[in-house]
């Protein structure tokens, strides 16, 4: 047993994050998602990961440093889609007869995967009927698009293939979520260090160091659960993976959110700033919290594996 | 990242699971909690027939009687005994877990050789002096003052909070010996045998109506000089190397307990709140276990447990305190009997965020010593 990364991940894990600060930097990430950015993405190898012989824990590595750069972009979509449909792929899971959906991405998508129970479809982004965007997204960069009504598209997998991703979807999108919750700690610490009250530095009070501590021990907690879910992934006799991955999807969307939300308090006014990037952390957060199922529905998932009397 | 266990661990597991099988059917019913004499007899007995069975020590040398095994290799046991609900250390928690690798590394060859084999034996009991009425949080502020007097110190003062200081035979003690020096620098670490005359022994009762720990009195008490572990005046390092002890496997046994309250928990929780409340807490619980995984590995690997041992004391005990308060909803006034597992549980681990450190003062430790943080004035931590 070697829960550390290995020399292998570590260099992919300094590769992708070299990536992110000289290609990605807070500056271009705010202005969103474009097709220049999804090239360079997919020429380091971030979606093709799986084809390319690397693993769920590998992935794990690579989608956290994304999140920790808040990269944006339907990139776990793009990366389960992979060896199935080109271009760039934006997804959506609908249960049941909904009267409308929100897609993200819409208009830098060759094609959109629909998950529903059953099945895996594709519909080619032109064979959406115009949608309309919404005027103010959440996640500001993360654009959303209503949609009315879906083409019926073609089916590229059956309920096997949607097991398969909604797992592997949750493991990743856990991933990113980690780094969220990774990069909006080191983004309060940095502040706390700097910023001056009372004639000392903020991260000097224990109100404040307090808020900081819990952070990281969010971030360690779920990153160990997202990493011990990647691993159970890659060799399923490592114990029960459904469990595995519910746990870790709930524990890193908490810790992501959580994380948002305290690195805007340690900022303060600030904080409440659109120029300070603290409030795009949490806004994804929120965001990537209500893919691959949510926080409840996991926590829900757990407990019906539990022992029933 | 690979979270196989090794063949070898393997081969570990089904041994130990087999002798497990074969030897706890033969051990008695364990003693009420304050039938003291029982305690000790019952938690020694127990170590006594690890060590026959080359069980104790899992990572002790083999000279005095260890195991000489891998970090793995102690989670493995420490995994399969609490899964057979095997005795927990108890009395022997000192010995084996602070005193006992304290002097492994900082001991002389002659304290090596003369305190570690009966320690894991089962035939000496341990007690932690560290605490004092005046420093708790503030340790180092300690006062019981140690004068040499030829080959012996001279001890005077009182210690606090001494888990198991009625049933043993020594106590790791931590003296002033320099009272001009800053307060880090002059404090030594002492073997203090329990049966010296002038030391006074009174337990305490806890929240429980028990008593787990004592107040002990020291009234020029002569410790002989051989009795020093380590430097004079070189205690605060050591006393830091016996709280490292506590990081790594510390929890192991707590955390596997936690899930199987989960799992008894969850035959009974049939309110929908109530159940995707406990569905939070085992995702939280195995996590824990995950990152547990994790610096068990990277003290395999590195020599020395990460930073996790820090964190999961704190998410621990903090996670397991809110496990305890559902449990409370879930019996609801079937709660009012202290005598139910659950309930004294949860009355028990109301001292999870106080003992070895307040969750505060984790807090403090992560935020300074891991995040950078500057500290704040006037206030010395750990
Ligand atoms: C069950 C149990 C077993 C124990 N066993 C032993 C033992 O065997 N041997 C031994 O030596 N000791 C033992 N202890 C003592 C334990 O280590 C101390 O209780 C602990 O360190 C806290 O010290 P204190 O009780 O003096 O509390 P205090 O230090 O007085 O703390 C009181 C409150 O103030 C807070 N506080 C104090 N300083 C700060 C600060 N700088 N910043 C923020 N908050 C602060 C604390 O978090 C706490 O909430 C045991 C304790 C318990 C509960």
């Amino acid at each position: 047993m070697n829960f550390d990364l290995s020399p292998d991940q570590e260099a992919l894990r300094d590769g992708i994050r070299s990536l992110c600060e000289g290609r990605f930097p807070m500056k271009r990430v705010r202005n969103g998602f474009d097709h220049e950015m999804f090239g360079e993405l997919a020429d380091a190898g971030v979606f093709s990961l799986r084809a390319d012989g690397f693993g769920a824990a590998d992935a794990a590595v690579v989608f956290e440093e994304l999140g920790r750069a808040i990269v944006p972009g339907p990139l776990v979509w793009s990366y389960l889609a992979h060896s199935h449909v080109d271009g760039v792929v934006g997804g959506l899971e609908v249960a049941g007869r909904e009267p409308t959906w929100l897609v993200e991405h819409y208009e830098h998508l060759d094609s959109l995967v629909v998950v529903d129970d059953d099945a895996v479809l594709v519909v080619a982004q032109r064979a959406i009927e115009p949608a309309a965007p919404i005027e103010r997204p959440l996640d500001p960069l993360t654009p959303v698009h209503r949609v009315d009504g879906l083409p019926a598209g073609e089916q590229i997998g059956d309920r096997e293939l949607v097991a398969s991703w909604r797992r592997e979807g949750a493991v990743v999108s856990g991933a990113f979520l980690i780094g969220i919750a990774q990069g909006a700690a080191e983004l309060a610490v940095a502040y706390a260090k700097e910023r001056r009250q009372f004639d000392r530095p903020i991260g000097s009070f224990q109100a404040v160091k307090h808020l900081l501590a819990d952070m990281v021990v969010r971030a360690e907690v779920a990153r160990s659960a997202v990493h011990a879910a990647a691993c159970t992934l890659d060799d399923l006799e490592l114990g029960d993976v459904e469990r595995a991955v519910a746990g870790a999807k709930l524990l890193a969307g908490e810790a992501a959110v959580a994380n948002g939300k305290t690195c805007i308090q340690v900022h303060g006014g600030m904080g409440f700033t659109w120029e300070v990037d603290a409030h795009l952390f949490l806004k994804r957060a929120w965001l990537l919290d209500t893919v691959f199922g949510a926080a409840d529905h996991h926590a829900d998932a757990v407990a019906k594996m539990l022992p029933q009397s | 990242m690979d979270l196989r266990y090794s063949e070898s661990d393997e081969a570990f597991r089904a041994e130990l699971r087999e002798w497990l099988a074969r030897t706890l059917p033969q051990l008695d019913a364990p003693p009420a909690r304050d039938d003291w004499d029982g305690r000790r007899r019952y938690d020694t007995d127990w170590q006594r027939r690890l060590h026959d069975a080359g069980y104790a020590g899992i990572n002790w040398p083999l000279a005095y009687g260890g195991r000489e095994a891998s970090p793995t290799e102690q989670l493995v046991f420490l995994e399969e005994t609490t899964r057979a609900r095997a005795p927990y250390v108890g009395v022997n928690f000192v010995g084996t877990l602070h005193a006992g690798p304290t002097i492994l590394t900082e001991g002389t060859e002659e304290q090596k050789a003369r305190y570690l084999p009966p320690i894991l034996r089962g035939e000496e009991v341990w007690c932690q002096g560290f605490s004092e009425p005046g420093a708790g949080s503030d340790l180092a502020s300690l006062r019981t003052r140690a004068v040499r007097e030829g080959d012996h110190y001279v001890v005077n003062g009182q210690k606090i909070w001494c888990s198991f200081g009625h049933v043993a035979q020594f106590g790791e003690l931590i003296v002033r010996t320099d009272p001009d020096a800053p307060k880090h620098r002059g404090i030594s670490w002492l073997i203090l045998p329990m049966d010296l005359p002038g030391i006074e022994v009174r337990p305490i009762e806890t929240v429980l109506g028990s008593s787990e720990f004592c107040e002990v009195f020291l009234d020029d008490v002569r410790v002989p000089v051989e009795n020093l572990v380590g430097a004079e005046n070189d205690g605060w390092r050591i006393t830091q190397v016996t709280f490292s002890f506590e990081r790594g496997t510390a929890f192991v046994s707590e955390l596997m307990d936690s899930r199987r309250v989960i799992d008894d928990l969850s035959t009974v929780v049939r309110d929908p709140g109530q159940r995707r409340e406990l569905g939070h807490l085992a995702a939280e619980f195995d996590a824990l276990w995950a990152l547990t995984k994790r610096n068990v590995s990277q003290a395999a690997h590195r020599g020395a447990p990460g930073n996790g041992g820090l964190m999961i004391k704190l998410a621990y005990s903090e996670a397991r305190q809110r496990l305890g308060d559902l449990s409370l909803r879930v019996l609801d006034r079937g709660a009012l009997d202290l005598g139910r597992e659950m309930v004294e549980e949860r009355v028990r681990t109301l001292n999870l965020t106080i003992a070895a450190g307040t969750s505060q003062i984790q807090r403090n430790i992560i935020s300074e010593r891991l995040l950078g943080l500057p500290r704040e004035p006037q206030v010395q931590i750990a």
